[in-house]
Formats: structure tokens, sequence, C-alpha cells
């Protein structure tokens, strides 16, 4: 799955880029190796390389040492011999992250990979949590509970692979998070490594804990506050109910308006997703789940708990969508059903690789009462820019997911590509939007948040970052855009750049 | 196209005259405390008296409920932006006990149907602060779902106003449901009442009685009170009165294990940790590692001490 998104390449400033070259080994690897063992600690230039690169379409990273510790003592070891020898470190789960954040910038970073920390460590029903180590796959973890009539609700399309750590660090959410809240408010504790290599518990189990909600900020904080080594998640029960519609349009401007029409009725679905044709067309030929290839939209909505609420909501919701002129409306009839329905949603960035030679995925929200016109703009910019735009998104919070699709072997296309990005960034705030709402800011949006903030906004910000990580060296480079903080651009050069030489 | 939006944030901010004069009267020196309704004045810390006393501006700036956002100062009363939402059907995650909305949020305690009506800190999706240097910042942003930087809101909620003062959040509301009806019965086990309803609303246990607020369609909150039959002989009842005394902060599972020799009387949440009780909670405190974050958290926000001199959301209590 990852493999087929590494597609579109660009590039950050060159000063920033590095080469990897054989060379000795350096000392700090020898210290790593020291503290983890041989095998944990990887420096050869494939691995480096392999390291510099996550699931975005950005360029420009430069790994040094590539860590797999296996505990939080470990990660602190890592972090005390990086503060030592003034290296930045960059955590990285399964590097699936769609914004570039787990890139490794600047002067050959360590970077801590968390995959081999992958246990579920214990699941305490009495307080309706699990404490996981930040490795654990988020589907793993589901699955792990399901027989406990429990699941992780948080359900991003790549739940197949990304990490819980991931998750967190980037406050991850997925279509079934309408109604359940993003990972943030399925976070009870963390255990977290500081960039000095202090071992904390931040939030706890007990209902209000004390002191300021440095759990609430480290979550989405994309790793540029320390690395997450423990992690304790809510378990929800699963609903004994569920019903699943499929709702056909012959304009997408109708399938936004019945999305929130049913919010706006009071109806909050455990999921309403969007798909417009040319990316059902895709779905539909890959996984053959009976979407309509003829319809312009399609919503895919969802509602659970008791049996006869679910029967009212799901009739709630088939009565607005034919109110906004829906051609046809499908219950699906099983568990089985349901199921194929939803595996046509969670692989279309699948089924897209398929067909596409390059894509580029944004992520935006809008209120969802200018879901409609927004995506009506969305497809003048793809006009005039010349460049494919295909749409599927969680449409029940307003989350666009606009897919531009092109052919990286065209002259000049990456320019229009990142044309459009950037005026699909602007028609939605311009729509009272905001920048992200599940993929982070990374690499990708830095320099669009001054769009969004003030100066005064980000010095404040920053002053968050400060407080965890005064030298910056918790993946520097990542979040703030670069002239508000002078730090982390002292700890991307704080290494001269032939340092590995 | 990009240069006529570079400014665009900064607009919205330096226009609004209510923020602007707020912010003037927070100024940039001396010591400065902020009244709400005083109904949890004492909460974390005596307010140092040499503080000058501001409030924060009053009213509900935009309500939007088919985007299930309203906007408000922080001044407002609770009790008046709920009046507003149930016009519209709606309510929000603030506990309403005679304070304001700031109050509320700064305070960041959960209502006691927190089961249903989900948390404070969830609930705030941005916020307008005056900062120590009697600037106004803005964190969040609007939009149900935001990913954008670094979460102030989080911050904010349960800060007690070290760190900033309140003048203006946006919060999150979700739809009354059809329903809402608590059901009590004695000398039944208040957990397996707890594990026989999906997703109820509230459960509270005192001792002897087991009080359960069944939420959603009238059919469901049906069933359900059947199912809790299974249980005990649970009746319709009133809304429980929850003594105010000390709250606790327990894990959910140490609940089972209440002692009334320390609590004395109590209503505790089941399923949650919140405890009511008469005498107040064995002292707890931060780990020295998270207070140092903390102590950098507070010098870099408010480097001169200057705001809510007293307070200190992570004093031992
Ligand atoms: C096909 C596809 C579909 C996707 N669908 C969704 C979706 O529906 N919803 C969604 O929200 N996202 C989605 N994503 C984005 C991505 O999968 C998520 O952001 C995911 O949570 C990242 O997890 P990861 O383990 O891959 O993290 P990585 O990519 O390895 O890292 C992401 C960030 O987290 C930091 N990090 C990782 N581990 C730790 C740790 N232990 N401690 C501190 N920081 C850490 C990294 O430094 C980096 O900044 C999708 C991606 C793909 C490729």
């Amino acid at each position: 799955m990852v493999g087929s998104l590494q597609r579109l390449r660009s590039h950050l400033p060159g000063s920033l880029a590095g080469t990897s070259q054989l060379r000795d080994v350096h000392p700090i690897t020898v210290e790593l190796r020291a503290a983890l063992s041989e095998d944990r600690v990887r420096d050869d230039g494939a691995h480096r390389s392999l390291m510099s690169h996550d699931a975005s379409v950005f360029d420009g990273g430069n790994s040094g040492p590539v860590c797999y510790p296996v505990s939080a003592d470990e990660v602190a070891a890592i972090m005390k011999i990086a503060e030592r020898h003034r290296r930045a470190v960059v955590p990285r789960g399964a590097g699936t992250g769609l914004a570039g954040g787990a890139i490794p910038l600047g002067a050959e970073p360590i970077v801590v990979a968390v995959t081999k920390m992958n246990r579920v460590l214990d699941i305490d029903e009495g307080n309706e949590i699990a404490w996981v180590e930040p490795g654990v796959i988020n589907l793993d973890l589901t699955n792990h509970l399901k027989p406990m009539g429990f699941h992780f609700a948080p359900d991003p399309s790549s739940q197949q692979v990304c990490t819980i750590g991931g998750n967190v660090a980037n406050n991850s959410g997925g279509p079934h998070c309408l109604a359940y809240g993003v990972t943030n408010a399925h976070i009870v504790a963390l255990e977290v490594v500081t960039p000095s290599g202090e071992i904390l518990e931040l939030g706890g189990l007990d209902a209000e804990p004390l002191g300021l909600d440095l759990r609430g900020v480290f979550v989405g904080s994309e790793g540029t506050l320390g690395i997450t080594t423990k992690v304790a998640v809510k378990l929800t029960r699963n609903r004994p109910a569920v019903r699943t519609l499929l709702l056909s349009f012959s304009s997408v401007r109708d399938a936004a308006n019945t999305v929130s029409g049913v919010i706006a009725a009071g109806v909050v679905p455990a999921a309403m997703e969007v798909m417009d044709q040319p990316i059902t067309v895709a779905v539909e030929n890959y996984v053959h789940a009976g979407y309509p290839t003829d319809a312009a939209a399609v919503l895919l909505a969802e509602v659970d708990g008791l049996d006869d609420g679910v029967d009212i909501d799901a009739e709630r919701i088939r009565s607005i969508g034919l109110e906004n002129h829906a051609t046809d409306v499908r219950l699906a009839a099983d568990d089985s059903e349901r199921a194929l329905l939803w595996k046509g949603r969670k692989t279309a960035f699948g089924a897209i690789a398929q067909i596409a030679p390059d894509y580029y995925l944004h992520d935006t929200v809008v209120p969802r009462s200018a879901l409609a016109d927004v995506l009506e703009e969305i497809y003048a910019i793809a006009d005039r820019n010349d460049v494919l735009i295909m749409n599927v998104f969680h449409a029940g919070d307003g989350n666009l997911h606009p897919l531009i699709i092109f052919d990286g072997r065209q002259p000049g296309v990456l320019d229009r590509v990142h044309q459009a990005g950037a005026e699909i960034i602007t028609a939605s705030l311009d729509a009272g939007g905001v920048l992200s709402g599940e993929h982070g800011i990374g690499v990708e949006k830095q320099k669009f948040m001054e769009r969004m903030f003030t100066a005064d906004d980000l010095d404040h910000q920053n002053r968050v970052r400060q407080s965890f990580d005064p030298g910056c060296r918790s993946n520097p480079g990542k979040v703030m855009p670069m002239g508000h903080s002078c730090a982390d651009i002292q700890a991307l050069r704080a290494v001269p750049r032939d340092v590995w030489g | 196209m990009a240069g006529d939006h570079d400014t665009a944030a900064a607009t919205l901010v330096s226009h609004d005259p209510v923020l602007a004069d707020f912010a003037a009267e927070v100024g940039s020196d001396g010591p400065v405390g902020i009244e709400g309704g005083r109904t949890r004045w004492l909460e974390g810390g005596v307010l140092d008296p040499d503080a000058r006393l501001v409030r924060a501006p009053v009213g509900i700036v935009d309500y939007v409920p088919e985007e299930m956002i309203v906007t408000v100062r922080a001044g407002t009363p609770v009790a008046d932006v709920h009046a507003a939402l149930a016009e519209r059907g709606q309510r929000s995650a603030l506990p309403e006990r005679g304070g304001t909305v700031g109050g509320a949020v700064a305070v960041g305690q959960n209502d006691v149907s927190v089961l249903g009506r989900g948390t404070v800190r969830s609930a705030v999706l941005q916020v307008r602060y005056v900062s120590a240097e009697g600037r106004v910042v803005n964190g969040g942003g609007p939009t149900v779902k935001n990913v954008t930087g670094f979460d102030l809101p989080r911050l904010m909620v349960g800060s007690l106003g070290t760190l900033g003062f309140l003048a203006e959040v946006i919060l999150r509301t979700n739809p009354m449901p059809a329903v809402s009806t608590w059901y009590r019965a004695d000398d039944v086990d208040p957990f397996a009442a707890h594990r026989q309803v999906l997703a109820p609303s509230a459960v509270l246990y005192d001792g002897t009685t087991t009080s359960i607020l069944l939420e959603g369609h009238g059919v469901d909150v049906d069933h359900q009170a059947a199912a809790l039959q299974q249980v005990g002989a649970f009746v319709q009842c009133d809304q429980p009165v929850v003594p105010e005394g000390h709250r606790w902060s327990l894990a959910p599972a140490e609940l089972a294990r209440l002692d009334r020799h320390e609590t004395s009387d109590f209503v505790a949440l089941i399923g949650v940790g919140t405890v009511f009780a008469d005498k107040p909670q064995p002292s707890r405190s931060l780990s020295a590692g998270v207070q140092i974050i903390h102590d950098r958290m507070k010098s870099n926000f408010d480097p001169t001490g200057r705001l809510n001199p007293g307070r200190n959301p992570g004093a031992p209590r």
C-alpha cells in the first residue's frame, strides 16, 4: 500500500538535501549500538535512503542512523546520546504520513522507528482502556479487542499499516470519527520520552488528571515534543446494531446538501463518506462492491446503536436524501454487504494507484454547509490547472480529500499540481475552513500556516514547542513555519553537512 | 492569488473592537486576575489580593446549529448559552453551575453526565485569549475537525487562566436527545448496571442507590430500562441531587474500592471516576518531570507571572 503511494517527488530547498555515502562507523552509531544492540541500529545507505522518505510526495530527507528501540529506556538512551552530540531525532511509525512528518530533515538526524515496540501490554476492562506500545498497528489493535466486544474508534483508511504512535502524533481521524471523535478523544494517558531523555507519564487514567492537559497538547504534535513509548487508549464498546446506506445522486451538490441536511436535522451518524463519480468508477472496477458507476456522487452513511434507534436514524437519512433528489437509496442487507461497501471506500486510494501514474492527496476542512460550493470551486481549479481531481472525503465533518491525478513524466506538471493544491487551500480557508483535518502540517503546509494564524498565534504555538523541547531537537523543521521557529533552524544547521565524511 | 490572503488571519482578530478593548484592559504589566461567576473561585489556589480584576466580554457572537458550533464571549453565563442552544434542540458539554463559559473552560471540570455530553476538553474548538503581553491570541479553528498546528484550545482547558485570559471560544454543540430519563434502584451492583446498558449518559452511586441517565430515541430508552430490570428493580425518578463537596479524581476501576471512612458521604460517577465526597481527596501532585514542563509552560506564556497570580492548575491538592 505504502509503496504505491511513494510516487510524486517534489523537492525541498536544496540546502536541506543531502547524499548518503559509504563511510566509517561514526562514533554516534557506536554509542547507539552499545545502548541498543548491533542489529537494531542500522547505518547502511539503503536503510537510510528508505527512512529518508514517507508516504508523502516530499523529498529532501537525509536520514542518519536508524534505531529500532524495544523499550522506553532505550528511547531515553537514544535521546541522551543525541543530546550529547547535538543531533536531532525523528520519531517514526509506519511512515504512512502524507504531510512529510516523518522525513528526517537537516544534518542526518537519528531516526527512531518504534515498529518493534508493538505489544498490546494490558487490556484493563475495569478502566475501559488498553495500554499499548506505539508500534502496534491500528487494525491489529481493533482485531485484538474484537473478541472482548471492543474496538479502537479512530479508523484511518491506512489502518492496516499505520501505528498507534503515528495516530497519536498526527491526531488521526477516519470515517468513523464523525460520531466518536478523532484520536485525541480516545487517548487517556501517554508515556513519552522528552528530548532530554526523561520518561514522563502525561494525563492519567483518573477522571480529571491534575495540572495542564499536556497529554492533549502532545497528541497531534507530529513528533516535535518527544517520542511516545506507551499509550492508554480508550476501549469503545461495539454497537449491537448497525445500518449502512448507500445513496446515489445525480450531482455532487445534492450529496453535499444531504450531508449538511442530516447534521442539521440533529442526526449524528457514525460515518458519512462521499465519493464522486470518477473515484466511484475506479473503486467499483477495483473491488466490485456494487457501487453505481452512473451516479455523479455516492454517499455512504452508517448509523450504529440499538436496533430501533438505528432504524429511525436510517429512515431519517433516507428521507433527507430523497428530499435532496437521491436517485437511489440502498440499505446494506447484511454484514458482508456492509463490509464490501466499506472495503470499496477504504481502498479508494489503492484503486487509484492501479490506474494513475501519480497522485497527490490533499486534506482540508470546510464548514459542512460550504461543501457544495467548495467542491464546485475545486473542479474549476482542476480545469484551470489542467489536472484531474477526484474527490473522496469525510463529508460528515467537512473534511475534504481532493486527489490530484497526473502523469509526473509530463514536463511542468508538478508546478500545476502544486498550484492546484495551493488554490484548494485558499478556497478552503476562504470558506471558513482550516488547513488540515487529519494529515497534519508536517513539511507540506508549513508555508500556509501564516494564512490561518497571526504572528502572535504562531509565537504562542512555538512556546508550547519550547516548553517540551527548548533545543528544538525533536523532529525539527516541521509544523511551524521556519521564520517562527528560530531554534529549529539552529537545530537543522547544528551539524556541518559533511560531518559523516 | 496568495498575496490577497496573507493578512486574512490578522484581520480576523484585530478588527474585533470588543476583543481589542478587553486586551487593552488586561494590559501588559502588573498582576491581574479574571473573574467569571465566582462559582469555582478557590480552585487551584487563592488569587493574590494585589491583582487588579477584569471580566471577559459577554454575548453570543454567532450560533450555527447546522454546523453544531457556537461562538461565544467568555464572560457569557453558561446558562444563557444553553438557553440559546435549547431553542434549536442542542446542548454543550459545559457543566451548568451558575458560572460563565470562560470559567467553565478555564476550570475544565466535566458535567455529571459527561458520558453523554462529552468532555469539556473535546468541546472547545477554538480559543481567543489575551496573553500576558496584552495581545489577542487565536488557537484552534472553527471546524469540528482540525489538526492545524499545536492544540492551544486543549492547553487552555483547565489552565485556570494562568496562561492567558479567555476572551472568546468556539464550542462544539450536540443535538439534544429525544428522551432523557433517570432511573434508580437501591442495593444493586452499580458496575453491573453500567455494563447492562449501552452508553448510558450517567451512572451515579452513593453507596446505596444507583441512578442511571438513559438518553436517546424513546424506544431505545424503553428497551434499555427494561434490560436494567435484570440487574435490579429500577424505577423512573427525578434527576438526583449531587452534593458539591470535594471533587475527587480516581480511575474508574478504583471506585470499586471506595472506602467510606476516607470519603465520608459520597456520590461516585461509575465509568468516569469522579467522586463528590464530604472529605477531601488524599493529596495528589505532579511528578517531578511533569512539573518541569509545567513550569516552563508557565514561564513561556507568562514570564512575569502576572496572570491570575496565586492560582496553579498543577498545585498539589
Ligand atoms: C493510503 C493512506 C490512507 C490514509 N488515510 C488516512 C485517514 O483516513 N485518516 C488519517 O488521519 N490519516 C490517513 N493517512 C495518513 C497516515 O496514515 C496517518 O497520519 C497515520 O496516523 C500515520 O501513522 P504512521 O505510523 O504511518 O506514522 P509515520 O508516518 O511514521 O509518522 C507520522 C508522524 O508521527 C510522528 N511519530 C510517529 N511515531 C511516533 C511516536 N511513537 N512518537 C512521536 N511521534 C511519532 C512522526 O515523526 C511523524 O511526524 C493515510 C495515509 C495513507 C498512505
